[in-house]
């Protein structure tokens, strides 16, 4: 034990030079390439972004594409060959749905479907916040108090009944769900920049930066925004968590994607009188959209530990 | 504290406007006509003046926001334009079972949560720490509606036979008969504020049952909401739990625990009665926090039991352009929103005097 401590002060201090010698950034990389949750949920993610590239090789089947054999029937159950299943029948990772398509290549397109409603809404969303709350913080007064006035009462709905009362004002589809899911989580961000402005906007460096005459655009996103950056995209990734989840509720009830689109929420909600005699139709898209959702929730987790001045111990 | 409370009021005002303006604004935006819109391509134009006469769409816009304001006060908010009911009375129907699910999935988000979150934090890095904390991930990212579907197989198919077994749908067996209190205390002729209560009692089957002291019917509508309940709250159970591990965590590293413990005070108590009651109000604000999702979780799952609640009908009435009944339930449910949230706060203070300052 005795000898063990020198050496393992020494191994401290080298890691403490070799983490002053770096970038902030790369300093915070580091923490999050060496946090557990965020490695599972970088791991899980990398995974399905692979899955939407390459659905089109991945996926045997169109989406849209009918599978008609003598021996199949609607709703068949998957038939993995490996796993003891009639070799002389497709194989069918996860069997046939109610309209004879293959529900695998369907799951797979629908992870590009996913991965782009949720960057797509959370993307719209945190420009559109992040500028109404920069511009509520940079310019308080009446700016302030009617920006951030309209975003309370925004939050004073639940976010997915404001979404659907705006689906029932554009009407049912994917884009129109798309702009609802956007706009209820729009309050969030702008919350999340506006107290990052606050927090900066008197500091020496900025006033020093009005002083030698910048101008108040570059001052905010040169000087005041990049300090807005942290908390947003840690605020962003659990957020596309949540808009996935929510634009695939909206599916499922009827409200969003329109039949033929591999959406997971719209194939769940088509199959749901299915649950008793076919059950893997509702297994497999559900399980798909969980772990999407755990995906970004982990790698949301982890960037806040790694990100969070306040947490690292 | 009364001060506290006043206060809060009176900065709901605002907000309840707002809210007053978005539900007003949502019919002045639907696209095209919205006498087209709602009574068919084919209305003709005299059936559209009257249409138009009769919701005051010729008058100018704040004149209009005036009058909703106004009739919302009153308790009018306005008729269905499938049906011709008074959406009062649809509201009357539909919200009681909204509530009642929300109020049971509450339960047992908040008792099971904590219950998993006091024993993971005891049993910190155990076993069944990382299990509860695994399950709680899980939980957090699961889409209720699919919960709620994979419930419905497996408690009423795969355990069918068990006594374990679940009514898949439904609110009450069917055959079963509860009269409404209207008809069981002999109030049919009630009218106004006295009907639209009565009728909201009614609804509201589990309070219904009990007040007729039908027994059989409560137990019979509590089965039907069990796994509904579950599926609504199990989100908010894993959230309950993550935060009741952290904060008691927190609370059982500072001093004063380890003097309760060095007095020789049993460890049961020393959790109970120390640890737990200063764990409680971070957990009460993320209560407050969960009942958006809550309700947005009853909403959806409705569907999948087939509930008749605030979700169906909405979905119904998007689908049949029924904008007044969407845009009733809207209203309600927001203002449902903030009285909850207001509660929360008053009860944050309450257990915090802390923030009765600020």
């Amino acid at each position: 034990m005795a000898e063990l401590a020198p050496a393992r002060a020494e191994a401290s201090a080298l890691r403490v030079s070799a983490e002053r010698g770096r970038s902030p950034l790369a300093r915070a990389l580091r923490r999050l390439l060496q946090n557990r949750s965020a490695q599972l949920g970088m791991s899980i993610l990398a995974a399905l972004v692979f899955v939407a590239v390459f659905a089109d090789v991945i996926a045997p089947y169109a989406y849209d594409q009918q599978i008609r054999q003598p021996g199949l029937r609607r709703r068949s159950p998957p038939c993995i060959h490996v796993l003891g299943c009639d070799p002389s029948k497709p194989q069918l990772l996860m069997g046939l749905d109610s309209n004879f398509r293959d529900l695998f290549s369907r799951v797979v397109y629908g992870a590009r479907l996913s991965l782009q409603i949720g960057f797509v809404t959370t993307g719209v969303a945190v420009v559109i916040g992040a500028l109404l709350g920069a511009v509520a913080g940079y310019l308080g007064g009446w700016a302030d108090a009617l920006i951030m006035r309209a975003m309370d009462v925004l939050l004073a709905f639940p976010s997915l009944l404001l979404a659907i009362a705006i689906v029932s004002v554009l009407g049912t589809g994917l884009i129109n769900t798309l702009i609802a899911v956007a706009i209820v989580s729009i309050p969030v961000y702008a919350r999340v920049v506006r107290a990052s402005v606050l927090s900066v906007k008197e500091m020496d460096y900025v006033l020093a930066s009005r002083a030698l005459g910048a101008s108040d655009v570059r001052i905010l996103f040169v000087r005041i925004l990049p300090n807005a950056l942290t908390p947003l995209v840690v605020v962003a990734a659990l957020g596309i968590a949540t808009a996935i989840l929510d634009a695939a509720g909206l599916s499922f009830l009827g409200l969003g994607a329109q039949p033929p689109t591999p959406e997971w929420g719209l194939m769940l909600g088509e199959e749901r009188n299915s649950v008793f005699n076919a059950p893997h139709l509702v297994f497999f898209p559900g399980a798909a959209i969980m772990l999407t959702v755990l995906g970004f929730n982990l790698l949301g987790d982890g960037l806040r530990d790694a990100l969070d001045p306040r947490r690292r111990v | 504290m009364l001060r506290f409370v006043l206060r809060r009021l009176v900065l709901l005002m605002p907000v309840m406007m707002g809210i007053l303006l978005v539900t007003f604004t949502l019919l002045r935006l639907i696209p095209g006509d919205p006498c087209k819109v709602m009574l068919g391509e084919r209305a003709t134009e005299a059936k559209c003046a009257a249409f138009r006469e009769r919701f005051g769409l010729d008058d100018p816009i704040p004149v209009q926001f005036v009058r909703y304001v106004g009739s919302v006060l009153q308790g009018d908010l306005g008729t269905s334009i499938k049906t011709g009911r008074p959406v009062v009375e649809v509201v009357a129907e539909r919200l009681p079972m909204t509530l009642e699910l929300t109020l049971c999935a509450t339960l047992f988000a908040v008792s099971f949560g904590v219950l998993l979150g006091v024993i993971s934090a005891v049993k910190h890095n155990s076993l069944v720490d990382v299990g509860a904390m695994v399950l709680a991930n899980l939980g957090v990212s699961m889409p209720v509606f699919w919960l709620g579907l994979m419930l419905a197989y497996v408690f009423a198919l795969a355990l069918r036979g068990t006594p374990f077994q679940l009514p898949p749908s439904g609110r009450l067996t069917p055959g079963t008969d509860l009269p409404s209190l209207l008809k069981a205390w002999g109030l049919e002729d009630a009218q106004g504020v006295a009907r639209f209560a009565l009728l909201l009692l009614s609804n509201t089957v589990l309070l219904n049952a009990a007040l007729q002291g039908r027994w059989d019917v409560f137990l019979d509508a509590l089965r039907h909401l069990i796994l509904p309940a579950v599926a609504v709250g199990t989100i908010s159970l894993a959230v309950i739990a993550r935060m009741t591990r952290g904060a008691m965590l927190d609370v059982m590293a500072q001093e004063f625990v380890r003097t309760a413990r060095a007095k020789g005070l049993a460890e049961q108590w020393v959790v109970l009665r120390h640890v737990l009651r200063n764990a409680l109000v971070p957990v009460v604000t993320v209560v407050g926090l969960q009942v958006g999702s809550l309700l947005s979780g009853a909403v959806l799952t409705e569907t999948v039991f087939s509930l008749p609640g605030v979700g169906t009908q909405m979905v119904d009435a998007i689908i049949a352009r029924d904008y007044p009944v969407v845009q009733a339930f809207t209203l309600i449910i927001a203002l449902i929103f903030v009285v909850i949230n207001l509660i929360v706060d008053v009860s944050y203070a309450f257990l915090d005097p802390r923030i009765r300052l600020h």
